[in-house]
């Protein structure tokens, strides 16, 4: 039976201001003090999310980079965007009017 | 041009893995653009590592505590002032600040400068009196109860939820679970710094803190936030980073502004995760790791000696973000002959 996959594609994600990624993979936040290191799938994710690309638009540049099933590719983005929210990296969204 | 040469003397020189913060005050003195400090160690004890540090300390004495009275103390330091004409002196430790605010006056008459908060300043801040002073100055504190005995432990229940914090008036903080483990701790605190013993909510998140300066005005002169990335098992910063974080500097400015705080301070706050402030200890005196702050740009200790002096001083404006301090231990060699001479002469 094929599975179907139900995700909610996150509204805002855009990483927080101030945060430095360097060449090497790590990455500071001065707000918060603490640092992180990323893999180079990692620092490409997050330097798309610096120059504010779309989730659309990342998993096209990266289709074009990596051998990788598209269902498959759009889950791990998903996961990583929740790790760096939890962290703490990506802007807070607004609070619904409702 | 030569710079003018103070004499500074100063306290807290136990830099121990509890440390006191007279050797980082003294490493930012030393570091003075606009004078020369030539630093007279105040010391309580004869194994407080700072009297053998003789490139920071050039010359020791040992006082007596505050608690043989007051009177003792300041002959003690009519003394050591005859001798070495003391300029401005800066207590360290909470424990003495009471006896050095009372006696600052006398202190000025004989010359000696200092740059402390009031007495007002110094009592409402107590950790006893947090709940009335976030009310006062509308800052977010964590619900608190000063204890004076076991009676009271029973119906904590009522109104904390477990665990809560058992804190010393001066020093000292433990994390208890329940009833038993407030007693205990109970019983530990109040036999080394007496009665009340606080207890207050246990706030989760990430500790915060700043170090800062105020006139006596209602300016801030200097702010630096810190978040400690290595804590020991006494709760001490092993390690900590400078941070960008607008919102702590914000809330500094308007405690001072509102306080019109004199003197060093440091402010502990508990960041939570929906990122509110909550203020859980104001301490009246420079903190330990106060040589971050002079690092990344501030140099407070400095500051607060021209302050005391009567000079002029401009507010900092910027300091660097992503400075690291690292504590390390060291074994520094001594000789039975020093401590022959400070234990015999009370000088070194």
């Amino acid at each position: 039976m094929q599975s179907t996959y139900i995700y909610f594609i996150p509204g805002a994600m855009k990483l927080q201001k101030n945060i430095a990624i360097s060449e090497s993979g790590f990455v500071f936040n001065p707000g918060s003090g603490e640092s992180f290191i990323l893999n180079r799938t990692g620092k490409n994710i997050l330097e798309l999310l610096r120059d504010n690309k779309m989730f659309e638009e990342i998993i096209e540049l990266m289709m074009g980079e990596y051998e990788v099933d598209r269902i498959v590719l759009e889950k791990s983005i998903l996961d990583f965007i929740s790790v760096l929210k939890s962290y703490g990296l990506l802007e807070k969204e607004p609070a619904s009017a409702n | 041009m030569s710079k003018r040469k103070l004499n500074i003397a100063i306290t807290g020189l136990n830099n121990t893995d509890n440390p006191g913060p007279g050797i980082p005050v003294i490493r930012g003195l030393k570091e003075s653009e606009a004078f020369e400090a030539r630093i007279i160690g105040l010391a309580y004890e004869n194994l407080e590592p700072g009297i053998y540090m003789k490139d920071l300390v050039d010359k020791a004495y040992q006082i007596p505590y505050p608690s043989s009275g007051s009177q003792n103390l300041m002959q003690r330091l009519e003394q050591i002032h005859a001798r070495e004409s003391i300029d401005v002196l800066i207590p360290n430790l909470d424990a003495e600040l009471y006896t050095f605010m009372m006696s600052a006056r006398k202190l000025e008459e004989m010359g000696i400068h200092t740059f402390l908060p009031t007495l007002e300043q110094f009592e409402e801040r107590h950790k006893a009196n947090l709940p009335s002073y976030g009310e006062k100055y509308g800052i977010r504190v964590p619900a608190s109860m000063a204890i004076i005995g076991h009676e009271a432990i029973a119906s904590l229940s009522d109104e904390f939820e477990y665990p809560v914090l058992v804190k010393g008036k001066f020093y000292d903080a433990y994390l208890a679970y329940n009833p038993e483990q407030v007693a205990m701790y109970y019983n530990k605190i109040s036999a080394k710094w007496g009665v009340p013993v606080i207890i207050q909510e246990f706030i989760k998140g990430t500790e915060v803190n700043v170090v800062a300066l105020g006139d006596g005005k209602g300016n801030t002169i200097a702010a630096v936030p810190m978040r400690k990335q290595y804590i020991t098992d006494k709760g001490k910063a092993w390690s900590g980073i400078t941070l960008a974080d607008g919102q702590m500097i914000e809330l500094t400015r308007q405690l001072i502004t509102q306080t019109r705080w004199r003197g060093g301070m440091e402010l502990e706050m508990i960041k939570t995760s929906d990122e509110k402030y909550y203020m859980i200890e104001i301490n009246p005196r420079i903190p330990a790791w106060v040589y971050l702050a002079v690092a990344a740009g501030q140099n407070i200790p400095e500051a607060l000696v021209k302050m005391a002096l009567g000079m002029d001083v401009q507010p900092f404006s910027t300091y660097q973000v992503g400075k690291m301090f690292i504590r390390y231990s060291y074994d520094l060699i001594g000789d039975i002959k020093q401590f022959e001479k400070l234990s015999i002469q009370g000088e070194l």
